[in-house]
């Protein structure tokens, strides 16, 4: 019976949208206008976000001060995974390549799958977890507390003060984060391949990187700066547009992890067929 | 229905035929309503009549269905985004729940609304104004404290602060007074009135304290089931025989009248 009025632009829906986030009309229509909705809004968001980041004010103190949180979060969780993923990729290889002896190429398989692959996704995934959640909970529960309605009534674009700096300190701060991991996953690969054996540092470096050369690496880090943007992305979209009530802030959290931990697989995939291709 | 003896004074505000639904849920069904220049305007309604969502309307946090609503000679719904934050500045809106920033300390919730709204301001000027504020609220001792280390009742009275801080020219207080002990309730109240003198502030408040009704109201309008059900002075409502609105009034009938 209830017949909402059909939208005609993308910037009318933008229009009715940003303004009235919470209006359930869109709940009555079938499944496919739901999802085309849901693509729209998310198109309009990040086409809002891009928006801000070069408009003229960039909030530039939050910016440092998400950067600060975000790296200063996941430092420790992130400490510990990287010397971990690199001390059982050594324990778990040495016997194999003891076998076919081959353990003088132990350091580099380790540092071309550490590198390329167990370090940005494994970090991102964390981060997916430990950022991407308090960003949605952050967001989701100064949407629920009307804390972002009072910066609007405030004359404050809450995507230009909450959103850009927030995006933009995760797309930067968890490349920094997956070359830390990585360094730390070498490292932990060392001490890995010192309990049986005995190289020295400087050898099992050279050794590491003696065959592989810095474009190879390319690819593992464009991506990195992907990961960090979805997460970004993800956390401040699901807060952002968290429902009324309190329940909607551990909805937003919780959706968040789940959508960005599958975003960075999904981004992965592609990035390794582009790579692939190349 | 009852016409104001205003009738000829400037408007502020004129809503002609709101109309405001969600989905289904028609909350605000045809309201036509204006705020004079330099008038305190009650609100009164049950809860869940709309009255928060009409003061919404009012600073397009949400988007009306249907009907004008104008504000200060602009009409909102059709005005583009940077307009709305121009309009925006000129509106002070206290939110029924506080809104305070909780990542941000006393000083620094004052400081938001003050550094984006009021550009021209030094520093020193900016700290007097958080510390007038602070003290007309009664709360010069929190200055340094988070909002989470604050009573409801203190809270309220911080994002009364953040409100008036600006001088909005027009003010829509979402319950000022609610959960505040009779004599904060007072003061507030008395304090709505003094902004109202000093400023020229002209202002909507939605309460459902009566003795705060008795003290700032200059007309007093009441919703029902989204239409206005009766509008007219506190004197009216207080000797109406209407069940809904005596109901409103009986609790503290034993009061003599202190119309203002
Ligand atoms: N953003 C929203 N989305 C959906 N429904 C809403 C929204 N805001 C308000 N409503 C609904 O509109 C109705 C009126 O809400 P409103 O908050 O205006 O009531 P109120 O008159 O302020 O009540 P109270 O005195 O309890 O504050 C309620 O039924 C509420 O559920
Ligand atoms: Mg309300």
């Amino acid at each position: 019976m209830e017949k909402t009025v059909p939208i005609k632009t993308l910037k009318e829906y933008a229009r009715n949208k940003t303004i009235d986030l919470s209006d359930q009309t869109i709940q009555k229509k079938n499944k496919l206008t739901v999802f085309f909705n849901n693509v729209a809004d998310v198109v309009i968001f990040i086409v809002d976000i891009i928006k801000n980041t070069f408009r003229r004010g960039f909030e530039f103190k939050e910016f440092l001060k998400q950067c600060f949180l975000t790296g200063n979060k996941s430092l420790a969780l992130i400490s510990i995974t990287g010397i971990v993923i690199g001390l059982v990729l050594t324990i778990q290889s040495r016997p194999i390549l003891i076998k076919f002896g081959a353990v003088t190429m132990l350091p580099g398989m380790v540092a071309v799958s550490l590198i390329r692959e167990m370090g940005p996704v494994i970090t991102a995934l964390i981060c997916a977890g430990k950022i991407g959640s308090s960003i949605g909970a952050e967001l989701g529960s100064m949407r629920v507390t009307e804390q972002i309605d009072a910066m609007e009534v405030s004359s404050t674009n809450p995507i230009k003060f909450l959103v850009v700096p927030r995006v933009l300190a995760t797309t930067l701060m968890i490349p920094l984060l997956i070359l830390y991991a990585d360094a730390l996953g070498i490292l932990g690969s060392w001490i890995g391949a010192n309990i049986k054996g005995d190289v020295s540092f400087v050898l099992f470096i050279a050794q590491a990187f003696g065959k592989v050369e810095f474009i190879d690496y390319i690819p593992a880090i464009i991506k990195s700066f992907f990961f960090g943007a979805v997460i970004g992305l993800v956390g401040c979209y699901k807060g952002f547009n968290a429902g009324r009530g309190t329940e909607s802030v551990g909805i937003a959290a919780n959706s968040s992890v789940v959508m960005a931990s599958l975003l960075v697989i999904i981004v992965d995939l592609i990035a390794v067929q582009i790579t692939d291709m190349l | 229905m009852i016409k104001s003896d205003k009738k000829n004074s400037e408007t502020v505000i004129n809503i002609d035929n709101l109309n405001k639904k969600f989905g289904t849920l028609e909350v605000l069904k045809d309201v036509s309503l204006q705020l004079f220049k330099g008038e305190n305007l009650v609100v009164l309604g049950k809860s869940g009549t709309g009255k928060s969502v009409l003061i919404k309307c009012i600073v397009r946090l949400l988007d009306s269905n249907s009907g004008k609503i104008n504000v200060l000679g602009e009409e909102v719904n059709s005005l583009k985004k940077h307009q709305i934050h121009e309009l925006r500045k000129k509106i002070g809106f206290l939110f029924q729940g506080g809104a305070l920033y909780d990542s941000m300390t006393v000083r620094q919730n004052l400081e938001f609304p003050l550094r984006r709204i009021r550009a021209d301001l030094s520093e020193k000027e900016i700290d007097d104004k958080v510390k007038e504020v602070l003290e007309n609220v009664g709360l010069p001792d929190a200055i340094n404290k988070i909002p989470s280390e604050l009573s409801g009742g203190m809270r309220k009275r911080i994002s009364l602060a953040r409100t008036i801080i600006v001088d909005p020219s027009i003010m829509l207080y979402d319950e000022p007074t609610t959960g505040l002990d009779p004599i904060t309730s007072h003061e507030i109240s008395m304090l709505i009135n003094e902004i109202q003198k000093k400023y020229k502030t002209s202002s909507i408040i939605i309460t459902h304290d009566i003795e705060c009704v008795r003290t700032v109201a200059n007309r007093i309008v009441m919703l029902k089931e989204g239409l206005i059900y009766k509008e007219g002075n506190l004197h009216d409502f207080e000797n109406s025989s209407d069940e809904l609105i005596h109901s409103f009034f009986k609790n503290q009938n034993s009061k003599t009248t202190k119309n203002i």
